[in-house]
Order: structure tokens, then sequence, then C-alpha cells
């Protein structure tokens, strides 16, 4: 960053002469240092994951939850500043909620991200507010679309993805999403690779010394609610987002040590020869 | 001013809420899904009191491309709950990338005509094709609910008619045959109801898009449709 | 007694005499209420031991007009409690399908691992019935909760003026003076609760289901049945839909000649 100190840093309305917004850089810094999240977009649903960093031996296991239920059908999983990632959550439950009140129904995810987008990109523009410090994950499945994951930047800009990543270990998490088939994964084998990620991130960076929660939720449609199954296995439907079963993130969390360790035997060898 | 016991017969409620002098719609109305489609149907009189006001008139109003609505009751008040539901759609239709569905158009129309029940009188028929659902039916009565159906009938004129659909209805017909029954529906409620009368108008929603129809009493409503 | 829909909340004419409207008149515009237009009748329901049993026919009524034949008027909330909803059917839509829907919804924010009961979804119902009769602008509808709650079976009515009462057998509109009885042969009292069976108390459900097509002009011979047992903390909905009713005794007209002396 060659023009750090120049004075084009100190406010959202400004530009810098080479035409940035140091401030929205900033704010992409804070999210570099937040915990791991990321999103598998499945056949048949749509996998969260985050890397929660334990603050403190004193808080109780499972608490400070940093998934949150926007919709019935619609999850966001945030790295970066916790506060504004609560504050991006809680638009974001207005916008559904009137979205219900309108429309009597349940807003579709590409909607409501487009919003989220909108929204976030107004607070890069007024010298009275600063950008949000957190890219938000916004996963869900509805009846047009099937299973849509979307990740909205401190920008405002946000994209379609099938796998998306932010936060400390994005470089690692991206690195192993790309190498999966995602559109043909199962949810089921996407919560495996999704723990497994969670763990090869939180050890690539400097904070994996830190205790971490992984903390998983899911959007899948229950069988009485599906509209469509397409050719390609792709349901359509309302889903519902709701806490993956503790017994399986306990397993895919079991087999994502032991891959782990396997690798690190693996590296060991290599280097012996 | 309603008395303690108010009359239960809601069709007369229907009709004392006007106030004087407002053009009616006495209307008879409907609308039938087919294989492939939804055929809406209406007669063609408005009348202010017993006088015809127009004897031509188009019941049959278009919201979004392939979502229609029949309409039913205060000429007036349902001109301006279908042009607000219009504009929502072209709305609906930009900013989120996609074509509203036919239960979005139909949630709309419940939205105003639940808020607004004590301000206006209106029966809506609303029928659309969409890619995914094909063709849909809703109703909504006085109050403002909402029902979806195979069928819908609606106005002064489908309380003589309620036997006849019962009994011609066939789950899965074709589309000539969905013309057929909106069409003999349609000449039973103009030949009992003196607040029906006219010709019959008739919009086919389907794959290929929006298609009108019309039938002439002085031709027994025989004949192509044109 | 004027059973129907239309004249609930109101006085009695018989008692009271019809309502003046007289001294109103002179001051402004006075806009009121409304009138229930699309009305279902009436929902009954029974305390058992280990559950409750909630019914409603499947009737939309356009004034006599058997309008709509399939309509639902009970609806789940949550895990643990179902509501049945009899008046105004445009009123019951904004209850379940808004009022309620929004109320889980926000309900599942919190993932703190506790669920909505059936108390709190009828204290929420009294309060909003209540907060609109003060607005002059009743939700024109009986309702009645039934659930599982703190390991017990849990029944409870509210109307448009927002009553708010209990007891083992509860039924709406012509119910309340056609099945309540029949109902309260069956269960007396709280204490009799723990003697009656989930079979025996759908039978006696379904028996008031019955006489209710026989004598209340407004209903049909469809309904829908809910059963919310629960053991502990643990509770199970069973769903009866689309249910004809069964046995019906009409076999007897044919020894009914005339309507008095006459024998042919």
């Amino acid at each position: 960053m060659t023009s750090i100190g120049t004075g084009y840093d100190l406010s959202n309305s400004v530009f810098s002469p080479d035409g940035r917004n140091f401030q929205v850089e900033y704010a992409t810094k804070a999210v570099e240092n937040g915990g791991t999240s990321i999103g598998l977009r499945c056949k048949d649903g749509v996998v969260l994951a985050v890397e929660k960093l334990i603050q403190s031996k004193l808080l109780v296991p499972g608490s400070n939850k940093r998934i949150a239920t926007v919709d019935r059908h619609v999850g966001i999983a945030a790295s970066g500043l916790i506060p504004d990632a609560r504050h991006f959550t809680s638009r974001a439950r207005n916008e559904a909620s009137s979205w219900r009140k309108q429309y009597h129904g349940a807003i579709p995810v590409s909607s409501l991200a487009d919003r989220m987008g909108q929204y976030t990109q107004a607070y890069t523009l007024y010298s009275s507010v600063r950008p949000f410090g957190v890219t938000c994950i916004i996963g869900g499945v509805d009846e047009e679309a099937g299973p849509s994951l979307w990740m909205v930047e401190p920008s405002g800009v946000g994209w379609g993805y099938f796998g998306a990543a932010t936060g400390r270990g994005r470089q690692a998490a991206k690195a192993e999403l790309e190498k999966l088939d995602l559109p043909n994964l199962t949810v089921e084998e996407g919560v495996k690779h999704a723990a497994r990620i969670i763990h090869i991130a939180h050890g690539d960076n400097a904070g994996k010394d830190k205790d971490f929660e992984l903390e998983m939720t899911w959007v899948r449609v229950d069988k009485a609610n599906v509209v469509e199954v397409t050719e390609s296995g792709v349901v359509k439907g309302h889903g519902r987002h709701e806490e993956v079963p503790k017994e399986l993130v306990e397993e895919a969390e079991r087999e994502a040590k032991k891959a782990l360790e396997v690798e690190d035997e693996e590296d060991e060898k290599m280097e012996e020869s | 001013m309603p008395s303690g016991n108010l009359s239960i017969d809601g069709i007369h409620v229907d009709m004392e809420h006007l106030k004087k002098g407002e053009v009616n719609l006495g209307t008879s109305i409907m609308a039938v899904t087919f294989n492939g489609g939804v055929v809406l149907g209406a007669d063609s009189r408005t009348t202010t009191g017993s006088y015809i006001a127009n004897r031509v008139t188009d019941k049959l109003t278009q919201v979004h491309d392939t979502i229609w609505c029949c309409r039913s009751g205060s000429a007036a008040d349902t001109q301006a709950v279908a042009d607000i539901i219009h504009y929502h759609l072209q709305m609906y239709n930009v900013q989120n990338a996609q074509s509203p569905t036919t239960k979005i158009a139909a949630s709309l129309f419940q939205e105003i005509c639940y808020a607004n029940k004590d301000r206006l009188s209106a029966g809506i028929i609303i029928a659309g094709w969409d890619a995914r659902k094909g063709g849909e039916v809703y109703s909504i009565p006085l109050g403002g609910s909402l029902h979806q159906q195979a069928y819908a009938i609606g106005g002064s004129g489908s309380t003589y008619i309620y036997g006849y659909c019962d009994a011609n209805w066939k789950d899965g017909m074709n589309e000539t045959e969905a013309v057929e029954f909106v069409k003999g529906a349609l000449a039973e409620a103009i030949k009992w109801d003196g607040s029906s009368g006219g010709v019959i108008r008739m919009v086919v929603l389907t794959e290929r898009g929006a298609e009108r129809k019309i039938f002439f009493p002085d031709e027994d409503y025989q004949g192509d449709g044109r | 007694m004027n059973h129907l829909p239309e004249a609930w909340g109101r006085p009695r004419d018989d008692v009271y005499g019809a309502y003046d409207h007289s001294h109103l008149r002179p001051s402004m515009p006075n806009q009121h209420t409304q009138e229930p237009i699309v009305t279902g009748t009436s929902v009954v329901a029974l305390k058992y031991n280990g559950g409750v049993v909630i019914a409603a026919d499947n009737l939309a009524s356009y004034g006599s007009l058997a309008r709509f034949s399939n309509m639902e008027r009970l609806k789940q909330v949550g895990t643990h409690t179902v509501v049945g909803a009899s008046g105004d059917i445009s009123d019951m839509q904004y209850l379940f399908d808004t009022a309620l829907e929004d109320l889980v919804i926000k309900e599942e924010y919190q993932n703190d691992g506790h669920h909505l009961r059936a108390k709190h979804v009828y204290s929420y119902l009294s309060r909003v019935m209540y907060h609109r009769r003060n607005k002059f602008d009743p939700l024109w509808n009986v309702l009645l909760v039934a659930g599982w709650d703190d390991g017990k079976p849990f029944l409870a009515s509210t109307d448009l003026l927002g009553t708010t009462f209990s007891a083992p057998a509860l039924a709406s509109g012509f119910g309340a003076s056609l099945a309540v009885p029949l109902l309260r042969r069956v269960c007396p009292d709280e204490e009799s609760v723990a003697k009656i069976s989930r079979e025996r108390a759908i039978e006696a459900v379904e028996e008031c289901m019955k006489v209710l097509f026989y004598r209340d002009a407004r209903s049909t011979n469809k309904y829908t049945m809910a059963i919310v047992s629960g053991e502990d903390n643990k509770v199970d909905i069973e769903w009866k839909k689309d249910v004809e009713l069964q046995k019906q005794s009409w076999k007897f007209a044919e020894e009914i000649r005339g309507y008095g002396a006459q024998i042919v």
C-alpha cells in the first residue's frame, strides 16, 4: 500500500489520487484478521462453517454463535468485526421479514444478497460512517434457484459462488475448495469437507496455537417441501437453516484430524527422503 | 349503517357497499386451469343501477406478461388496485431480475384488499402462467382472504352457475375443452343474471404467452373466438 | 340466540334490544370495525390423558353459500402447538400466515435451544386479539390453542375481544352450544382428564363433528383433526387431513311420515 499516510485514508468520501478508497481497504484488513468462514454450495443444500477462535477459556463452550439464522431458509457466516456482523445480520433479518410482509413468501437468496450488497455499499459513500469490517457469506435454498451461496465484501461487491472462503485462512481454504466437485456433492459430503477445510485453514496461519471451535450449519430442504429435483440432482424448494447435528460434526472433525495427521506424516517422509 | 343483525347473504353486502351512483361490475367472471395453462373469461356488462353504462367492457386486465386478473365489484376500486399491482410487478421484475410468480401477484392483491377491506368493494380472480407451476388460479373475495383453486368463479352471475360448473368440471382438460367449459358457464350466467350480459371475452395464458378470444351474443357465442 | 359469526361480539338483541346508533350520528364520520365475510364455523377440542384432540371442518362460507370446501382451519405453530380458528377467514389467514409465521421465525433467531410452547403462543395471540379490539378494529375470530406444555396437555381460548379462558373441553361458535355439553359428559372437570384415553377423546370429538354437521347449517362433512400428544417434554402431533364423517345416522328418516296424524 504505497500511499498510506498521505491523508487520503482518513475519510470515506475522499478518493486517493490513484482512485482508491482506503477506508474500504482497511476494512478488508479487519476481515483478514478474523476467524476463517467458508460456505459450500452442494447439489441438495448449502453448508456454512466458521473457525471460531476462543478468546478466553472462561467462555462457555458453544456460546457466542457466529453463524446466524436470517430467515427459515437462509443463514449468514461472517469473518471480521463481530459487532459489525451482528448489525449486518440484523439488517438482513429486516429485509427478509419485510419481504415476507410484502409478498407473503420467502425472499430468494439472490435478492437478499443483492439488497445486502446495496446496503453495504452505502457505507462506503459517506464521511459520517465507516465501512463494515466484515465479509459475509450468505447461504440458503429457495424455490427458484435451489441451493444458493453469496459473499458480500466491505466494498459492497457480492458474487454468487459454489465455494466461498473469507477470513485469515481463506487462501488455504480456497485452495482446498477448488479441488472439490461442489456441484455434485451432497450436503453430508459437504459437511465432511467443510470440517476438514476449517482445520486445514486453522493450521495454515499464525493463530494456529489458539484454540478454536468448529461451528457448522446447513440449509436443506425437508422432504415435504421439495418443489423440484433437476436431472443433475439439484434440489429446489424452501430450505431450512439449522445447526448440523452434533454427532455429524464430531464425526466430521474426527475424520478431519485423522486426514491432517496422515498429511503431516507424508510431509515428514518427504523431508526424510 | 350496519344494524345489529346483518343480512347473512354476503352477495347483498357487496351491492350495499357501493356508494350511490357508483359504477358496478354486475359481472360474471371466471378462470380455469387446464393442462399447460389457464383461461380467464368474463361478460362485458357494466351497470349503474339497471342502466347499462357500458355494454362492451373489458374486465380482463393484464398485471404482468402472463399474469392477468378478472375484476368484479366497484369498477373504480378494482381498476385502482389492478394499476397498483401492475406497478409492483414491474418493479419486482426489474429489481429481482426474474419474473414474479402468480402466487406473488396474488399475495400482493391480497395485501391491498385485506389492508383496505373497509374501503374497497373488490372481488378479484387472479390467473397466471409461469414456467415452474404452469397455470394457477387464485380467488380473493370481499374480506381479502386468498384461495387457490383449480377453477374460480365470481361476480353476481356466478351464483347461478355453481351447479353447472361443479357438474361439468374435469381435471386435466386440454385448451379447447377449457375454453368450451368457460363459454358454456358464462353463457348460462349471462342468461340468468340481469347484471351480466354482452360479449364473452377470454384470455388464454400458456407458454405461448397471452391470447385473446371474443364470442358474440348474436352468434350464440359460437365460432372459434377469432 | 344467534350463533352466526356475524353476531359475535354484539350484545344480544333479545336481551338488550337492537343497537342504537343515533348518539354517534352527529359527530365525526365514525368508521367502525367491519364484519366477517368469508367465515369458518366451529372448532372443537378436548384434553385427554397425554394430550389434546382438536378438530375443525374444511368449509369457508360466504354468507350462506358454501363457497370454499377445502379450507383448513388448524395450524401447527412451532413443535408444541396447534391453533384452530373460526370466524373470518381473511383475519385467520393474517394470523396464521403473517403474524404466527413471523413469531416463529423470530423465535428461531435466538437459536438458544428454547422453543415456543403452547402457553407462549396462546399468550401472544390473546394480546394481539385484545390489542386489536382496543383499536376498534378486531380480528373477527374465536381461537382455540391446543398443545403440550410443561408436561401437561394445554387447551385455552381467546376471541375477538381478547377474552381468555381455559377448560378441559372447549368449542367455538355453534360448537359452544352443541359440542361442549357433549364433551362435558366425557370430561366434566380437570380431574377427569386423567381418566380419558386418546381413543376415547378422538371418538368424542368425532361425535361432536357429526352432531355439528347435523345441526349447523354452516358446516360440512369433511374436517381436519390434529392430536397433540406428549410424554414429559417430547411432543408428537398427528394430523388427520380431509377426513370424512363416518357412521352417520339418516336411515330413520324412512320411518318419518307427515308431521302429525298422517301415517302414509
